[in-house]
C-alpha cells in the first residue's frame, strides 16, 4: 500500500510525501516503517496517529488495515 | 457515501434534557474543589518565583528559611533530582515545575516552603536568598526568531535554524503556485493574536501526602488525574501504583489543567516534611506561572476565480510556546484550510520559543488563531469578488468526499449544514444600526478518543453505579447516566456516575480533546452490555432455563420460544434483587481505547455595535450553530457552545497578556486582564445539528472546544464591518480600534 505522510513526520523520512509498504496491522505497519527509517523511532515516542480511510488511530495498534486503504500518518493531536 | 448505520436511532432517554446531578452540591457549596480537602497535620506552602523574565541562577541560600520556627520543608532543584532517563518532554515538566540552572520567565519558580501556615511560609520565602544573573530575554514572537535573539533552551537549537525555532508542520496539497496562477483575485494579509490564558475560575490547588513507606495520595483540581500520577510517580521516583490520585471537583480547566504545574512540588514537600502538604495558587500565580495559550503571528494568502472558486491558499502562522516546546504550530497547519476544499492549498505551522510561561492547550488549540486569519482574509476576498461572505464560503465549503488538508479524505461532516443554516437564519435577516456591523466564521476541531476503562456495578436494590476514569469536566455525569440507562433500559434517576480514583480503575487518558463523553460514554455502552449478558444469565438461572432462550428489552428480561415465552418478564431490579443466590454481584465492565471520534464543525454569526468616540465594542447578538454528532444531553451541548463562544468573546476583544520592557507580566489579574462578564455578553443562541459519528455506537462527536474557533474571525470580520476599517489584531481592544480608525483617517487625508 502507498502511506501518505503530512506535516513534520516528512522530515524523518527523507522529505518523502509518501512511502510504499506492505502491512496488515498499524503495528506491522510502524514497525516496517521504523526498520527502515529509524528516524520515525522519536515521532513514534512523542506520539503518532494512523488514518486509515479517514478515520484517525491514535492507539489502536492491532486494528486492520484493509486493502486498498487510504492511510495516512499524522502528528498525534491534543486538545483542550 | 459514508456509514449511515447510526443514522436515525431511537432513543429512549438519551437526547432528554435531564437534571444535571451536581446542581444541588455546586449551588449550595458542599461539592468540594481542589482547594476544599483538608488533613490532620497539614502544612501550608507557597512557592518563590522568579522575578526576572531570564537569569542565571547563581546561588540559593535557603539556611535562613529552613531555621525559622514553624518551617517543615523547603525544597530547591537541588531536591529533584532528573529521574527522566532522557525523556526530554518529561524532564521539560521538570524544569517547569522548578527551575535548574536558569529561571526562564517572570514567575518560574525557584524554591518552595511548607510550614505550619501561611504567615510563617510568607516569611521563609523572604528569608530565602536567590542570586540571579540576569540575561537578555525576549517576549514576543517574532523577535525570538531574530539572530539577535537570546537562545532560550541551547538544548534544542538546530543548526541552521534560528535559536527559538523549535519544529514547524506543513500540511496542504496541490500546487499552490500554479493556484495562485489561475486566480483573478488574491488577498494577502498579516494578522497578530494576543497571549490569552483560559481564565478558569478555580485555580490550581492540590493536597499532597507522602508517607515514608514510600506510598503517597493526592487530591487535585485537574483535568486528567490518572496523567498526574503518572507524570509525578515518575519525577518523584515512586511507584505508579503507590501513588493515589483522586480528582476532585473541578471549576474549570479548558485545556489548562492537562498538565501539572506545582503538584511534584507538593508531593516533594510532603515527602521532606513527613507531612501533608496544601498547595493553593494565588490568581497572581496561575497568569504567572500556569499554562496560557500562544501568541501569534501569521501571513494569510487566498487567491479565488471571479465567479468565487477558491483556487489556492497559503497560511504561515508562528505560534509563541513559551519557554519550552510543544506541538501548537502543527495543530494550527493542520486546523487553517479544514473548513473549505481548495484543490492548492499549504499550511505552516511554526513552533517558537519566548521567555513567558509554558503554553498549554486552550480549547480547541491552535485553531482559534489560524481562523482568525484565515476567515478575515476570506470575508476580504468576498469583498474584492463583490459576493456573499456566506455563499462564498459555502462555495467553496467542504464536503463528505473531500481531502483534508492534513490528509484523510472527509467523512460524514457538518460544516455544510452549518452554513447553511446561518444563511437561513433570521439572525442574517435582523436589521443593524450606525456603527453596527454582522460577522460570520467558520471553525474546525478534530476531537481525539484513547484509553479508557469503566465499571459499572448493579446495587442489590437495583440501582446502578457507573464509575469512570475521565473528569467530568462539561457535565459527562449527566451524558453517562442517560447512556447508562439506555442501554439497561432503566430510569435516569437509578444511575449515579462516580470519577473513580486512579486505584479504582485501569488508565483512563485525560479529559482533553472532547473526549469525555465520546470515549466514557463509548465504555458505559459496552460495560453496560456487559452487565446485560450477566442479568440475562442470571435470569435464566432464576427460570432454570438455557440463557439463550433470554433476551433483554425495556429494563426487562424475557424468556423467548414457544416453550418458555409465557414466562413473565423479570426486571433489572427483580434480577439484582437475587443476585447473591445466583452468583453473586452483577456487573459489567470495559476497557479499550476509543478511536473513531468523529470531527466537528461550527459557524457563527455574530452582530456588534462599535462606539467611535471611545472604541469600545458591545456584543448586540450572538448565534453559534454547531454539529455535534447525536446530543446526548442537549441542556449541556448548548452550554458548550454558548460558554466556547463567551470565552471566544474575551479574546476577540479584551484579553491579553502584556508583557513589560523588562519582561515581566504587567497584567497578572482579573482587574486587568479583562475576561468578559455579563453585562458584556447577550444570551448566546445556539443551534444543535445533529450529524453523527460514524465511528461511535450512538453517533457522539465531541462538543467542547470547537465553538472557541470562530469567535475572533466572526468578531473581526464584524467590527471591521461596523467601523470601516479592518482589524488586523487581536484583541480588538479600545485603543486599538481607535488606533485603526486614527490610521485610516490619516491615510485618507494623505
Amino acid at each position: 500500500m502507498e502511506v501518505f505522510l503530512s506535516g513534520p513526520l516528512r522530515d524523518a523520512v527523507g522529505g518523502l510525501a509518501s512511502i510504499e509498504v506492505e502491512a496488515e496491522t498499524i503495528r506491522e505497519l510502524l514497525t516496517r516503517l521504523t526498520d527502515r527509517y529509524p528516524k520515525l523511532e522519536a515521532h513514534l515516542e512523542d506520539g503518532i496517529a494512523v488514518a486509515i480511510d479517514g478515520t484517525i488511530y491514535r492507539d489502536s495498534w492491532e486494528t486492520p488495515i484493509p486493502e486498498h486503504s487510504e492511510v495516512y500518518l499524522l502528528p498525534r493531536i491534543a486538545g483542550g | 457515501m459514508g456509514d449511515k448505520k447510526y443514522t436515525g436511532q431511537d432513543f429512549k432517554v438519551v437526547g432528554t434534557r435531564v437534571k444535571r446531578p451536581d446542581g444541588i452540591d455546586k449551588v449550595t457549596g458542599r461539592a468540594r474543589y481542589g482547594a476544599d480537602m483538608n488533613a490532620p497535620g497539614q502544612l501550608v506552602s507557597l512557592m518563590l518565583r522568579s522575578p526576572h523574565a531570564h537569569a542565571r541562577i547563581i546561588k540559593i541560600d535557603t539556611s535562613k528559611a529552613e531555621k525559622l520556627k514553624g518551617v517543615k520543608a523547603v525544597v530547591t532543584a537541588k531536591d529533584l533530582p532528573d529521574l527522566t532517563n532522557g525523556n526530554t518532554g518529561l524532564f521539560d515538566t521538570l524544569e517547569n515545575c522548578m527551575a535548574r540552572d536558569r529561571a526562564l520567565y517572570d514567575g518560574h519558580a525557584v524554591a518552595a516552603v511548607a510550614a505550619i501556615d501561611k504567615t510563617i511560609a510568607k516569611q521563609a520565602l523572604k528569608l530565602i536568598k536567590v542570586t540571579y544573573e540576569k540575561l537578555p530575554h525576549v517576549t514576543d514572537v517574532d523577535e525570538a526568531l531574530l539572530p539577535s535573539a537570546p537562545v532560550i533552551q541551547p538544548r534544542y537549537a538546530k543548526d541552521g535554524q534560528p535559536g527559538n525555532f523549535m519544529s514547524q508542520g506543513e500540511f496542504g496539497h496541490g500546487d499552490i503556485e500554479k493556484g495562485f496562477a489561475e486566480a483573478d483575485v488574491i488577498v494577502e494579509r498579516s494578522y497578530k493574536t494576543g497571549q490569552t490564558h483560559q481564565g478558569y475560575i478555580e485555580p490550581h490547588a492540590c493536597l499532597a501526602s507522602v508517607s515514608p513507606d514510600g506510598t503517597g495520595e493526592l487530591w487535585v483540581t485537574t483535568q486528567g488525574h490518572f496523567s498526574y500520577r503518572n507524570t509525578c510517580a515518575q519525577l518523584l521516583g515512586m511507584d505508579i501504583a503507590k501513588l493515589k490520585v483522586t480528582s476532585s471537583e473541578i471549576g474549570g480547566g479548558f485545556g489548562g489543567k492537562t498538565h501539572v504545574w506545582m503538584e511534584p512540588i507538593a508531593l516533594a514537600l510532603s515527602r521532606k516534611a513527613n507531612r501533608p502538604v496544601k498547595m493553593v495558587m494565588s490568581r497572581e500565580e496561575v497568569f504567572r506561572a500556569s499554562g496560557p495559550t500562544c501568541s501569534t503571528s501569521m501571513e494569510i494568502k487566498i487567491g479565488a476565480k471571479k465567479d468565487g472558486t477558491i483556487v489556492a491558499a497559503r497560511a504561515e502562522c508562528r505560534y509563541m510556546g513559551g519557554a519550552f516546546p510543544g506541538i501548537w504550530g502543527t495543530l494550527g497547519g493542520m486546523t487553517a484550510f479544514a473548513c473549505y476544499n481548495i484543490p492548492n492549498n499549504k499550511a505552516i505551522g511554526v513552533n517558537v520559543l519566548c521567555n513567558r510561561p509554558k503554553v498549554a492547550a486552550y480549547r480547541a488549540p491552535s485553531a482559534p488563531m489560524m481562523a482568525f486569519g484565515v476567515e478575515s482574509t476570506i470575508d476580504q476576498l468576498a469583498k474584492e469578488l463583490r459576493i456573499d461572505p456566506v455563499e462564498l464560503r459555502l462555495k467553496n465549503v467542504a464536503r463528505e468526499g473531500t481531502l483534508a488538508p492534513y490528509g484523510p479524505v472527509w467523512g460524514p461532516i457538518g460544516i455544510e449544514p452549518t452554513l447553511q443554516a446561518v444563511r437561513d437564519h433570521p439572525h442574517m435577516r435582523a436589521k443593524l444600526g450606525k456603527n453596527q456591523g454582522r460577522g460570520v466564521a467558520c471553525g474546525f476541531w478534530f476531537n481525539i478518543g484513547g484509553q479508557t476503562c469503566s465499571d459499572l456495578n448493579i446495587g442489590q436494590d437495583g440501582s446502578v453505579n457507573l464509575t469512570v476514569g475521565t473528569v467530568d469536566v462539561g457535565g459527562a455525569r449527566a451524558s453517562l447516566a442517560l447512556i447508562a440507562a439506555e442501554e439497561l433500559g432503566i430510569s435516569y434517576d437509578h444511575v449515579k456516575v462516580n470519577i473513580g480514583d486512579t486505584s479504582s480503575l485501569g488508565h483512563n487518558d485525560t479529559t482533553e480533546g472532547s473526549r469525555g463523553t465520546f470515549s466514557s460514554g463509548m465504555a458505559a455502552i459496552f460495560a453496560a452490555r456487559d452487565a446485560v449478558e450477566i442479568l440475562k444469565a442470571r435470569a435464566a438461572k432464576m427460570w432454570q432455563i438455557p440463557p439463550e432462550a433470554v433476551t433483554w428489552e425495556d429494563g426487562h428480561a424475557k424468556a423467548v420460544g414457544a416453550e418458555h415465552g409465557n414466562l413473565p418478564p423479570l426486571s433489572l431490579k427483580e434480577i439484582a434483587a437475587k443476585a447473591g443466590n445466583t452468583g453473586g454481584p452483577i456487573a459489567g465492565h470495559h476497557e479499550a481505547t476509543a478511536d473513531g471520534a468523529g470531527v466537528s464543525f461550527a459557524s457563527h454569526i455574530v452582530d456588534v455595535e462599535v462606539d467611535p468616540e471611545t472604541g469600545k465594542t458591545q456584543i448586540l447578538r450572538y448565534t453559534v450553530v454547531q454539529d455535534a454528532g447525536k446530543a446526548i444531553h442537549p441542556d449541556y451541548v448548548e452550554g458548550q457552545f454558548q460558554g466556547a463562544a463567551a470565552q471566544g468573546i474575551g479574546w476577540a476583544l479584551n484579553e491579553e497578556y502584556i508583557y513589560g520592557d523588562d519582561g515581566r507580566l504587567q497584567n497578572a489579574g482579573f482587574l486587568d486582564y479583562r475576561i468578559p462578564v455579563c453585562s458584556d455578553l447577550p444570551s448566546i443562541d445556539t443551534k444543535i445539528l445533529e450529524i453523527p459519528n460514524p465511528g461511535h455506537p450512538y453517533g457522539i462527536r465531541g462538543v467542547g472546544e470547537t465553538s472557541i474557533v470562530p469567535p475572533l474571525g466572526a468578531i473581526g470580520n464584524a467590527v471591521s464591518n461596523a467601523v470601516g476599517v479592518r482589524m488586523y489584531q487581536v484583541p480588538m481592544s479600545p485603543p486599538r480600534i481607535l488606533k485603526a480608525l486614527d490610521d485610516a483617517a490619516a491615510d485618507e487625508v494623505a
